[in-house]
């Protein structure tokens, strides 16, 4: 059964649409790329599978179950969902430890000291425990953005939702989040990111989805579409890309 | 950061020598300055024709030491009340201020409740208030009715509490939504979003012109003396009448002075500490 199911999803923005009938199935431990121009609908995606936004037609199954029911808690939803944002979003009053644990605390009722026994070993394998006394405004972006993707896994997610999260980065930075990724699939992570590192999506993607007008325009392995698109529109975007210096 | 023990360049030891020539010039400067401004205020002050007979009703140390028992005996009831009416204020005006934020059509009582609270108390002056409370609530001759300094300090609550509620919400309203989408994404409730991460953040901001408020009431707690309570200003007033000396109000007005003062202080050390984390 696949993890996560979309089928003619519909999202606008006052008159604008910026999902049109979008369908998108994700199997387990499949790691789907998302790519496509500012404003193809990627992260609202991301932001609608996790409940953030609602939904103006389609339905959205997570594990068999209808969550864009609005019978449904968001709630208990989002705690089988791990997002991470672009801007990293870590609270900036509450330590490195604070921001880990606090779901597991108040949403899971771990006690304190296994939360925090849980951080501190998901900490260590991304060489990260010292900083755990530490304020998010003491540490790197690139720094920020592991933690943040620590606070989301700790959670146990059957999902993982990435929204570009190494474009807010310096490009030095942005290495130790996509090993940190790469690891994370080694795990079987079911994950759908959105991304602008087309190299990275080579190297990580089971599958890349070029989302364009709101919908999936092109689908299929990374060989396939980035390096032989059948779509002249994704053609055109790669080229674009590429004359970037992005590929 | 890579330092070496290089001897110091001609052109910066120019630049420091320059540095404090400029530094002892401007503190001569200031020194006369003030001093200039300093004389000429006591000189125009005490020799106006009428000085002698103003300091003879201001300034008078019998009266003044005779004042001071029962001024500062007053002075503790404003403490007191202080403490009081600045907790439940702002223990006030936080509830109003989260009410104010609830959605849903359930809430739409409670909603509009707040709202008009705190419309209706930052525009109603707090003396018609505390006048109402303190002589119109007695007037309906209930059981337990409480005391008549009680509905002052309760006066006081309610008035400030409407104007903290609004400083509490521009705080709540300044957390970015990224911060409440993060939160909601890691399956917590609005309520524990709010309690975590929203209020934590908020209060911290809005610290500086809380204790701000703070301070004015502790001016505004003297004005339950217009409903009967002997406080500070109150005993300044009765003394002044056995004396026909206006002594005792300048030392009830020294003592309100000394008493903000460390409040003030703290304020001020707050607003900075605050300036210096947004600059970081």
């Amino acid at each position: 059964m696949s993890v996560l199911e979309c089928r003619g999803v519909t999202k606008r923005f006052g008159g604008h649409t910026v999902l049109n009938h979008l369908d998108l199935t994700v199997a387990e431990h499949e790691v789907v790329v998302l790519i496509g121009a500012s404003g193809s609908g990627k992260s609202t995606l991301l932001r609608c599978v996790n409940l953030l936004e609602g939904i103006d037609d389609g339905t959205i199954h997570l594990d068999g179950e209808h969550i864009t029911d609005p019978r449904v808690n968001p709630d208990r939803v989002r705690q089988r969902i791990g997002i991470v944002f672009q801007a990293y979003n870590l609270f900036p009053h509450m330590t490195v430890l604070d921001n880990i644990t606090l779901a597991p605390r108040r949403v899971h009722r771990r006690d304190r000291a296994e939360a925090e026994a849980k951080a501190l070993d998901l900490l260590g394998r991304v060489g990260l425990a010292d900083r755990a006394r530490s304020y998010p405004d003491r540490l790197s972006g690139g720094q920020q953005q592991r933690v943040a993707i620590v606070r989301a896994l700790i959670n146990e997610p059957r999902l993982m939702l990435l929204d570009e999260v190494t474009s807010a980065l310096d490009p030095e930075l942005v290495g130790e989040v996509l090993t940190m990724i790469r690891d994370l699939k080694a795990t079987g992570m079911t994950m759908v990111l959105a991304t602008h590192e087309m190299g990275f999506a080579r190297q990580v993607a089971d599958r890349v989805c070029f989302l364009e007008g709101g919908a999936v325009l092109e689908s299929g392995p990374p060989e396939q579409v980035l390096g032989d698109p059948v779509q002249p529109r994704t053609r055109q975007f790669l080229r674009r890309i590429i004359e970037a210096g992005r590929l | 950061m890579i330092t070496e023990d290089r001897p110091v360049s001609a052109a910066q030891r120019e630049r420091i020598a320059y540095r404090r020539r400029q530094t002892v010039r401007s503190v001569l400067i200031a020194a006369a300055s003030t001093g200039v401004l300093g004389i000429l205020l006591v000189v125009g002050v005490t020799g106006s024709p009428g000085w002698e007979r103003v300091r003879a009703s201001f300034l008078d140390g019998a009266v003044a030491r005779d004042a001071f028992p029962a001024v500062l005996n007053g002075l503790w009831l404003n403490l007191r009340l202080l403490v009081f009416c600045a907790v439940a204020a702002l223990a006030l005006g936080l509830l109003v201020a989260v009410l104010r934020t609830l959605r849903g059509p359930v809430f739409f009582p409670v909603r509009a409740l707040a709202t008009g609270y705190t419309y209706g108390f930052r525009g109603m002056p707090l003396i018609i208030v505390i006048y109402v409370l303190a002589f119109g609530v007695p007037g309906l001759r209930l059981q337990g009715t409480p005391s008549v300094l009680v509905l002052g300090g309760a006066a006081l609550v309610i008035t400030y509490g409407a104007y903290l509620a609004e400083v509490f919400r521009a705080g709540i309203e300044s957390v970015h939504p990224s911060q409440l989408a993060a939160a909601r994404s890691l399956g917590l409730t609005y309520r524990q979003t709010m309690r975590h991460v929203v209020l934590p953040q908020a209060v911290r901001r809005v610290a500086p012109p809380l204790l701000n408020d703070t301070v004015a009431l502790q001016k505004d707690v003297g004005l339950v003396s217009l409903a009967g309570p002997i406080d500070a200003v109150r005993a300044a007033q009765i003394t002044t009448a056995e004396h026909a000396n206006f002594t005792p109000y300048i030392v009830a007005g020294v003592l309100f002075v000394l008493l903000a003062i460390p409040l003030i202080a703290v304020t001020d050390w707050v607003t900075l500490r605050a300036a210096r984390r947004q600059t970081g």
